[in-house]
């Protein structure tokens, strides 16, 4: 199982391709908010999660998806579903 | 008063070349774009050539973001961006930061687009995986997906909108672009067209075996306008894009004119009097070409140069009765013409601006481009015009007024009037 450290290292290289505020992004905390806080596009929220999902071989629900807005949130859903499995 | 228009930069992905200098070399050295491609000769198709603009990994990179790339499935969003953002950059105009410019807005055709993307997702749909699309699918496959990619890449402001009307489909955006500026309803329009490349794209004419078959060892052989031997026409692709600005603002920016759009003509036959969904009504585009020359305001004499729609089908020779009567002139007394198709086949709906970028060419830089492949001219060509209005070689010489005309399915006719700026 890896730890919250070694999940956000792998979060941080999905999500950066969708960044569009470098610096936040150098900042990341639990707390950063994807689209308020990386300046993520809302639309690519969808495309975030179909990579978390083949990075981790997890299948993330509608309902998952919808509260994963920050970096915390979905740290937590990946834990959640990787125990699951 | 309507405003003067003029165009002040152009933009092209061309089968034989990408990018306005190369382009300009390759159409006056008579450069094929054709060649023999293996995934139509897999799919046993009957024409297994076509024109596929050389778009490198690197002229990719230049002109889209490395997110935009991600999931970019859609050859007609390619083109039409790389011909779109060249034609913006030759202009010289800048990329809006913060707030929209107002004025400037874009009308770029395009006849079907993403055709690669949809068949991606229509695959993923198909086997239960819709959730697993992505985020781009609509974007990349709307038929606006392309003004829209540019509109926003620029910043425009004013009208952001698609027009598609088959191979007319180029031509008619300039004249859209045209009104608007006239109208003073817009400053600043790119204008222009794309087409997806490919099977998916190509078959439907393979099955209405409208292309030719005989040239797959030839390929460069193969697009034929005006000849005794021609048996269809050579599916192409690409995009081309010309920036269309009122004569006031182009002369307070000092900008660089190509040259000036007089005015020009759309219409359609109606599918009827000899016109179908296929075939034009020959009245009508006689009354189209009549029309332009009227708005433009010239006289039928002062036309050099006719860039055609011909595209190597049997409706050559009625292409050249249609314009002979409509501007009443005929024998040694018949402006020069011309069809790009013989370098780059029929590229669709992106046809009209990538021909238009060509035309625009001849205009300001004085050459005439040799039309290739119709060294055995057709007996009904040869019997309404002088053999040698269509040249074979480069022709260097001024050229003042250039007549340029598409025509498409669904019976519809475009027709635009180029000239040398004047003061």
């Amino acid at each position: 199982m890896q730890t919250n450290e070694e999940l956000i290292i792998t979060l941080k290289k999905i999500v950066k391709p969708y960044v569009q505020d470098e610096q936040a992004f150098e900042n990341v905390t639990e707390n950063t908010d994807f689209i308020k806080d990386l300046k993520v596009n809302s639309a690519n929220l969808v495309d975030i999660v179909l990579d978390v999902e083949e990075a981790f071989d997890i299948e993330i629900d509608n309902a998952s998806m919808e509260r994963m807005l920050t970096v915390g949130a979905a740290i937590d859903i990946i834990t959640e579903k990787l125990a699951a499995k | 008063m309507r405003n003067r228009v003029v165009i002040t930069g152009l933009g092209v992905a061309a089968p034989n070349a990408v990018g306005i200098p190369s382009f300009s070399a390759a159409i006056k050295e008579g450069k094929s774009g054709i060649s023999f491609l293996q995934d139509l000769a897999d799919l046993t198709f009957s024409c297994q050539v076509g024109g596929i603009p050389p778009v490198t990994e690197a002229i990719k990179h230049q002109y889209f973001t490395e997110l935009q790339l991600r999931q970019l499935n859609s050859s007609g969003v390619v083109y039409g961006v790389i011909a779109g953002v060249e034609a913006w950059q030759n202009a010289g105009l800048p990329i809006a930061t913060d707030e929209p410019d107002w004025e400037n807005g874009v009308i770029f055709g395009t006849g079907v687009l993403g055709v690669d993307k949809f068949r991606e997702s229509i695959y993923k749909v198909d086997q239960g995986q819709v959730r697993r699309l992505g985020s781009t699918v609509v974007l990349q496959t709307m038929t606006s997906g392309v003004s829209a990619y540019l509109g926003g890449i620029l910043g425009c402001g004013n009208q952001i909108t698609a027009n598609s009307s088959a191979c007319a489909t180029g031509t008619e955006a300039l004249l859209l672009a045209y009104d608007r500026i006239a109208n003073g309803n817009a400053t600043r329009i790119l204008s222009g067209s794309c087409n997806d490349h490919g099977p998916y794209v190509w078959g439907g004419f393979d099955a209405m075996r409208v292309m030719p078959y005989q040239y797959n060892d030839s390929p460069q052989q193969a697009s034929r306008p005006m000849s005794a031997s021609a048996s269809g026409f050579v599916p192409g692709s690409g995009a081309g894009a010309l920036v269309l600005e009122s004569l006031d603002s182009a002369l307070a920016r000092n900008a660089h004119i190509y040259g000036e759009v007089l005015g020009g003509h759309i219409n359609s036959g109606g599918q009827r009097g000899g016109g179908s969904m296929t075939a034009p009504n020959a009245v009508a585009v006689k009354r189209c070409i009549q029309k332009a020359v009227e708005q433009a305001g010239i006289q039928e004499k002062d036309i050099d140069l006719i860039d055609g729609h011909l595209t190597a089908t049997s409706k050559d020779a009625a292409e050249i009765t249609a314009w002979s009567e409509a501007l009443q002139r005929s024998g040694a007394d018949f402006p020069y013409i011309n069809s790009l198709k013989s370098m780059v086949g029929h590229c669709l709906s992106a046809a009209g601006s990538i021909e238009c970028v060509a035309a625009v060419l001849e205009l300001s830089e004085d050459f005439i481009y040799p039309s290739l492949n119709c060294e055995d001219l057709h007996p009904d060509i040869s019997a309404i015009i002088a053999p040698d209005r269509i040249p074979h070689q480069l022709i260097q010489r001024p050229i003042n007024v250039i007549a340029k005309a598409n025509f498409g399915f669904g019976d519809v006719n475009a027709c635009v009037i180029f000239r040398k700026f004047q003061p």
